[in-house]
């Protein structure tokens, strides 16, 4: 047997239930594997392995008394986004300095309810605002995947990069991820990983840091589609908190997994054919256009005439909520405080020190655009930008059951080879924004390798509440790709 | 409708007269028992900090909740001020940073409130009417309460206020005199009051009002405004507007120009002083709250609620006119507390005369529970001895002199009124013989006067109030008349 923590998370919970081996060996082996890799890769900023194994004991209990939860004894990490009740919660900025919540997330909550086991909380983006996770106060986390022959270290994308890279080196068998304009999607794809952005009211958003209100949305990141679809299963839920949570049955995804794409209409967006797309990105595409094709489906071109606008769109509407939903962190009740001789200056001299820089950028550009006389021109017009592209979505899907695009336009690159251009970064988003402006769900699937030897992943997007075809559709391209080779452990210090 | 100039309302002055405008905001707290996205409690003066969930306080991650029956109060409210009730409403972010506010923004409704326009109604002393246009009615948080005294150094804040639900309502510009806003503002406060929708406490602040106030030469353009903010009892709505006014016409006067700003009234001095100036003034940056979907509610909702509305002042006042034949001002003065027009219909439920029951309780009731201090509801004589007292008066078992000191009486004894009256002998005496004895005794006793009474007629009154003293005020006033005209030997006059 290889390690426990080399296991799909499908496959910890069937040797779970059958007493293979127990809740505490499958955490004890994650816990190492986080002692000796966690220094070189930064994906956790906050291990909590007493809190782990405590669990784990009371999940061996469950599985013995035969009491178990769908996910009773499986180790997972923790988003440093989701609030966690007695555990500090930092959105991985400093203005959340010492913050410890006293309350639990809903979708956390679902998780423990389900028996899993929190191995700590993940580095991620300060307040989840970056393509990189070059933004956190905690420090940029590294991609366990290296190009052919060289030690450059490269990003593992973001925001939720923590989540990526553990979930990747197998620091975890499975993390939570949250999803903006593209946080799971892309960072699933630059590692190797599988990363579902499920539609906007599927999870509840109660207890986790806000980042854009409208935009954001939490889902899983792991290994397998398999693995993305048993974990999702257990964070979605109606949640009266949450006002825009959507009141809908979460259906048993793992009973589509094997359902083929015979006789489905997949549509093929002519509009994601950028210019000056590289092109290992188009011939990924063909390549997954081809498996789809040979199992079956029918591929029909389509158009999404306003998706060059969603990215400039995205970025007026969701700096104007983050301006607003970041006006909290003001050092009176939590959090960092740096005293200064008024009020005024309190605020000043803590949200100076408190934030950085693309935080900074973030708030100014938002509250720009809801200022008096450029709410017209910016806020306002985005939403109607934001109109069009639903209708774009609305108007193909009922031609199509699902659409095929690559997840990113290029792969991993290197630390600090885009952070000095936030334009440039901004662009990893152009393929995942639209799914998140629409609301609709969109999954991330490894489909293949650069030419450098780090992954590539091709990008479904269906009907809004319809997982199930994302599941469904991805584990087609999934087994089509085949096994791919998994990143060389260079980061355990032995 | 807006009021045309009335000679009344103008303020002369030795360059022409000026007429006022006047609009208000009012914020009225709603009464419900949590607060607007949250479960907190809202009593008041609970210990600081004691109401607040983690949505009030802005802890990260947290998100608002709708509680539905600020919305039913808010459409109750509409309903009340015959007002348009959207069926689809939005919440919007105002946005701005103070340490009362803990999310850096309040939720409140911008470009879509909940109800919209209006109008209320409103009587004045002189008879006439004045009908004053609602603009809207939004729903919004009330902010927490910043606390400057407790420490030379630091302030402290106290949260309990925050998420509060207010209903903001807005007027038009068509109050044109201090009286009439202080009558706008009591006329508010008594419909909110009849639907329940809110307590009008002012001195809790439950109720208060921002007061715009402008001048113009009559019929003329508008003038710039000032805004003066938080006021939070009607007396000084009124002082306010009048120092307001004639700062304003001051200014003009000697060719200045007026500045918008928004002011503040000292209670004190009686003034008012600038707060802010228009630049100054925060800019918003009003959007959509990304967390709440619009309020949507169908027209059978609104229907259900109107139904179940109870009867309002307006409604009453012109009940009280036709069944009772009231006064208009009367009526007017008896609705406008529901304690009142409720303590009025139980004194002619028990067969007391419509008229006098309404003067005892605008005259002598209302006079003793002002006098005293105390609430209406608290006061110790109920409708139901108010009622016995008048109808003793009225069949002649009591002289009027007597029903004023046995009102009294019932006030401090809190006994009833009838065993009162038997209890201390205070019937009147209708027994012509013995009132004649006492006739005879004062005519007796006074020759002088009766000498003066035959060439000045007019001070026949002495003698009656001599016969009515020394019957301990209990003689029937036409005997005594009758008897000492007969005496006195003077005619009818």
């Amino acid at each position: 047997m290889s390690k426990l923590n080399d296991l799909t998370l499908a496959a910890a919970r069937d040797g779970l239930r059958t007493r293979d081996f127990s809740a505490r060996e499958i955490t004890q082996a994650h816990i190492d594997a986080i002692e000796t890799g966690n220094e070189a890769l930064n994906a956790y900023i906050l291990p909590t392995p007493d809190l782990a194994l405590k669990t784990a004991d009371i999940a061996d209990k469950n599985l013995v008394d035969g009491e178990a939860g769908p996910l009773e004894g499986i180790p997972l990490g923790i988003k440093d986004l989701f609030c966690t009740k007695d555990v500090r919660t930092t959105a991985c900025s400093h203005i959340l300095d010492g913050f410890t919540p006293t309350y639990e997330s809903t979708i956390t909550q679902n998780l423990w309810d389900a028996g899993a086991v929190m191995l700590g909380k993940l580095n991620c983006d300060e307040f989840a605002m970056g393509s990189s996770n070059e933004t956190s106060h905690y420090g940029s986390v590294i991609s366990p995947w290296r190009r052919n022959g060289s030690n450059e270290p490269l990003v593992p994308g973001g925001s939720s990069g923590g989540s990526a890279s553990a979930v990747s080196a197998r620091l975890c068998l499975g993390a939570t991820a949250t999803d903006t304009g593209g946080s799971i999607r892309q960072p699933a794809a630059l590692t190797g990983t599988v990363g579902i952005k499920p539609t906007y009211g599927r999870c509840s958003r109660w207890g986790v840091v806000a980042f854009a209100s409208s935009l954001d949305q939490a889902g899983p990141l792991t290994r397998t589609v398999h693995d993305a679809a048993i974990m999702l299963g257990v964070m979605a839920s109606y949640d009266p908190k949450d006002s825009t949570s959507v009141d809908v049955p979460v259906p048993d995804y793992e009973a589509v997994l094997s359902g083929g794409v015979k006789g489905l209409k997949v549509g093929i967006p002519k509009e994601y054919r950028m210019e000056g797309m590289p092109e290992e990105i188009e011939k990924l595409w063909q390549q997954g256009i081809g498996w789809l094709k040979s199992e079956g489906a029918e591929i029909i071109d389509v158009s999404l005439p306003h998706t060059k606008y969603a990215l400039p769109a995205y970025y007026i509407v969701a700096p104007a909520e983050a301006s607003s939903n970041l006006a909290r962190y003001d050092g009176v009740r939590y959090g960092l405080r740096v005293p200064g001789s008024d009020i005024i200056e309190q605020y000043e001299n803590t949200r100076s020190e408190g934030f950085g820089s693309e935080v900074k950028r973030r708030v100014l550009i938002g509250t720009y655009v809801l200022s008096a006389g450029y709410f017209d021109a910016y806020y306002l017009k985005a939403q109607r930008v934001r109109t069009l592209i639903k209708r774009d979505f609305e108007q193909v899907f009922e031609k199509v059951d699902v659409l095929l695009t690559p997840a990113t336009p290029g792969p991993a690159f290197a630390l600090g080879e885009k952070s000095g251009d936030p334009i440039e970064m901004y662009l990893n988003d152009i393929f995942t924004v639209p799914a998140n402006m629409s609301g609709l769900p969109g999954i991330s699937v490894p489909a293949g390798l650069s030419q450098d030897g780090t992954p590539l992943g091709l990008q479904l997007i269906s009907k809004a509440f319809d997982e199930e075809m994302l599941f469904r559709v991805g584990k087609v391209i999934e087994d089509a790709a085949g096994t791919l080779p998994e990143p060389l452990n260079w980061w355990s210090i032995t | 409708m807006v009021n045309k100039p009335s000679s009344s309302n103008l303020i002369n002055s030795s360059t022409g007269d000026w007429e006022m405008v006047i609009g208000l905001e009012v914020h009225a707290q709603v009464t419900s028992k949590a607060k607007l996205f949250s479960g907190a409690a809202t009593d008041f003066g609970a210990d600081p900090n004691s109401q607040v969930s983690l949505v009030d306080a802005a802890m990260p991650g947290m998100l608002p909740v709708i509680n539905e029956e600020c919305v039913a109060q808010a459409v109750r409210t509409g309903l009340g001020l015959n007002a348009k009730i959207n069926l689809h409403s939005v919440f919007d972010r105002k946005n701005y940073f103070y340490p009362d506010l803990p999310q850096g923004y309040q939720i409140s409704q911008f470009s879509q409130p909940i109800v919209g326009e209006g109008e209320v109604v409103l009587d004045m002393e002189d008879g006439k009417s004045v009908t004053v246009g609602i603009e809207r009615l939004h729903l919004e948080q009330d902010a927490g309460k910043s606390l400057h005294d407790q420490d030379p150094k630091n302030s402290y804040v106290d949260l309990n206020r925050s998420g509060v639900a207010l209903m903001e309502i807005v007027s038009k510009p068509d109050i044109r005199s201090a009286p009439q806003a202080q009558a706008y503002v009591t006329k508010l406060r008594s419909i909110l009051r009849y639907l329940g929708t809110c307590n009008g406490d002012m001195e809790e602040g439950s109720l208060r009002a921002d007061v715009n106030v402008s001048v113009r030469r009559p019929g003329g353009p508008l003038g710039t405004r000032c805004e003066i903010k938080n006021m939070n009892s009607i007396r000084f709505i009124g002082q306010a507007i009048e120092y307001e006014a004639r700062r304003q016409i001051d200014i003009l006067e000697e060719g200045g120009e007026i500045i918008q700003q928004t002011r503040l009234f000292d209670t004190k001095t009686g003034e008012t002083r600038s707060m802010r100036s228009k630049e100054e003034a925060h800019d918003y940056r009003y959007f959509p709250d990304p967390d709440l979907l619009p309020v949507e509610f169908s027209q059978d909702f609104v229907d259900g609620l109107a139904n179940q509305l109870p009867e309002l002042p307006d409604q009453k006042k012109s009940r009280f006119m036709t069944d009772w034949k009231l006064a208009p001002y009367d009526a007017e003065l008896l609705v406008a507390e529901k304690e009142r027009a409720d303590y009025f219909e139980e004194m002619v439920g028990l067969d007391a005369d419509p008229k006098s029951s309404a003067n005892l309780i605008l005259n002598q009731h209302l006079g003793r529970v002002n006098k005293e201090g105390i609430e209406f509801e608290s006061a110790p004589v109920p409708a139901a001895a108010s009622a016995a007292i008048l109808k003793m008066t009225s069949e002649g078992v009591i002289s009027g002199k007597i029903a004023k000191e046995l009102y009294d009486l019932v006030w401090e004894t809190g006994d009833d009124p009838v065993k009162l009256v038997e209890e201390r002998g205070l019937k009147q005496v209708t027994d012509t013989g013995a009132i004649e004895k006492v006739v005879d005794e004062v005519i007796a006793a006074n020759p002088k006067q009766v000498e003066q009474v035959k060439a000045k007629p007019q001070t026949f009154g002495w003698f009656v109030g001599q016969v009515m003293q020394k019957t301990g005020g209990k003689a029937n006033p036409q005997s005594v008349n009758k008897l000492l005209r007969e005496k006195l030997e003077i005619g009818d006059n």
